[in-house]
């Protein structure tokens, strides 16, 4: 904790720092103590905390899978495969519905986005304090739990299918290929080429934008509203913690649903020829 | 909320984990979904051709059943025929022994006749012969009229 009677402002801003280790310009590669040494530190700092934890809820999800595809019999399912190859059958039939084509990578990649995601998300239905007050009993200052409040997280992994749409681009329309589509849609004139390159160019950029941002903006919005309830007397916070839990618990599904969805449609029209 | 290395960090990691799965988590499982999809086509088209085959299995049943009952009614007919030969056969020999048996005795009846004949016969020329003897005493000679006398009766 910051203080030991944080104003609410305190303690939001407290809530929604992430644990930062980066090269200070004054105390050299170090934890950052608040907000501005955060700022400070630039570009070459890493969040300790969302990349602990997103790499944790992937690894949960690899060995989850993992167990249950080793496992997997061609007999009777227990429950565990059960549930894993629900998920698996839901990502195969969105997949095949989505993407017309043939690539055997986007299936895979679709259930890690879709699993990862939704793991990640719903580490938000534990309430607020727990991990923040548990890190700072253990010394630690600050424990932003949910990775994907991180923009850099939502951004990490949008930026990260955007070089697959653009590999995938320059793999099946080649270089000219692709510039040709940049050019001539959607207006196939010579007349209207550099109208056409800005207006793709941008629709191009805005995809992984429009990726990582939906997801950051619903999660951090969520937080938010979650560390204001935590601010209200004891008796309300369970009066709207609740409802607003098992809603988030349709938005968490949701969004993780939309990302995914959303980066099989765009490396499904990486794919098309126009 | 900076925007710093964490996103290239994550970038690696969301490679990282992709990679994994897709080299380590999706073919088991899309292997076992797909062996078991294949497993559960076969045991449902077993199942029809079971059926099947039960269907077939009961048309010969019924089939050998019609047939077997047939068979028996004809067999039953047959040996009732054949019962009627017999016995008709039997009546035909009885009658026919019956027939011999009175024939038998009908022929020895009539040789019980002729020989009470042929002795009548003897017995007339004797007595004829001795009445006549009686008759005329010592007078005839009796060589002489044997013979006319047998041929007498003879005649008789």
């Amino acid at each position: 904790m910051a203080a030991d009677n944080p104003t609410p402002t305190e303690y939001i801003q407290h809530h929604l720092q992430n644990l930062t280790l980066g090269h200070h310009p004054e105390n050299g590669w170090s934890l950052a103590h608040s907000a501005e040494e955060a700022r400070e530190m630039g570009f070459w700092a890493i969040h300790l905390d969302t990349m602990g934890w997103s790499i944790a809820m992937g690894t949960i999800f690899i060995w989850l899978f993992r167990k249950a595809g080793k496992a997997a019999t061609t007999g009777v399912p227990g429950t565990l495969q059960n549930m894993v190859e629900m998920v698996f059958e839901f990502i195969e039939n969105l997949t095949r519905s989505t993407f017309h084509g043939k690539n055997p990578i986007i299936p895979p990649l679709a259930l890690t986005l879709f699993v990862w995601i939704l793991l990640m998300n719903s580490l938000k239905v534990i309430p607020v304090d727990y991990f923040p007050e548990l890190f700072a009993r253990l010394g630690v200052e600050y424990m932003k739990i949910v990775p994907t409040t991180d923009p850099n997280a939502t951004m990490g992994m949008a930026i990260g299918v955007f070089c697959l749409i653009i590999y995938y681009n320059l793999k099946v329309k080649g270089i000219g290929g692709f510039a040709k589509e940049l050019s001539f849609t959607p207006f196939n004139t010579w007349l209207l080429v550099p109208f056409n390159l800005i207006l793709e160019l941008i629709s191009l950029l805005v995809k992984p934008l429009s990726l990582g941002l939906r997801l950051f903006g619903n999660m951090f919005a969520g937080e938010v509203i979650f560390i204001l309830i935590a601010l209200l007397p004891v008796w309300a916070i369970w009066l709207l913690d609740v409802p607003w839990a098992i809603f988030h618990i349709l938005v968490v599904t949701l969004q993780a649903f939309i990302f995914t969805v959303l980066s099989v449609v765009y490396l499904s029209a990486a794919h098309e020829h126009h | 909320m900076n925007i710093n290395m964490t996103l290239i960090g994550q970038s690696i990691a969301f490679a990282i984990f992709v990679w994994f799965c897709i080299k380590y988590v999706w073919p088991p499982i899309s292997q076992a979904l797909h062996e078991r999809q294949k497993k559960i086509a076969e045991g449902l088209d077993a199942a029809s051709r079971a059926t099947r085959d039960l269907e077939l299995a009961q048309e010969r049943a019924d089939q050998t059943l019609r047939e077997s009952k047939e068979q028996a009614s004809e067999i039953l007919e047959q040996a009732n025929k054949r019962a009627n030969q017999m016995i008709e056969e039997a009546r035909e020999q009885a009658r026919a022994e019956s027939d011999r048996i009175v024939a038998g005795a009908r022929a020895e009846v009539e040789q019980e006749v002729n020989r009470a004949k042929e002795e009548l016969r003897t017995q007339v020329a004797t007595l004829a012969v001795t009445g006549a003897e009686r008759i005329l005493e010592s007078s005839i000679d009796e060589q002489a009229h044997r013979k006319m006398l047998d041929k007498l009766a003879a005649e008789l």
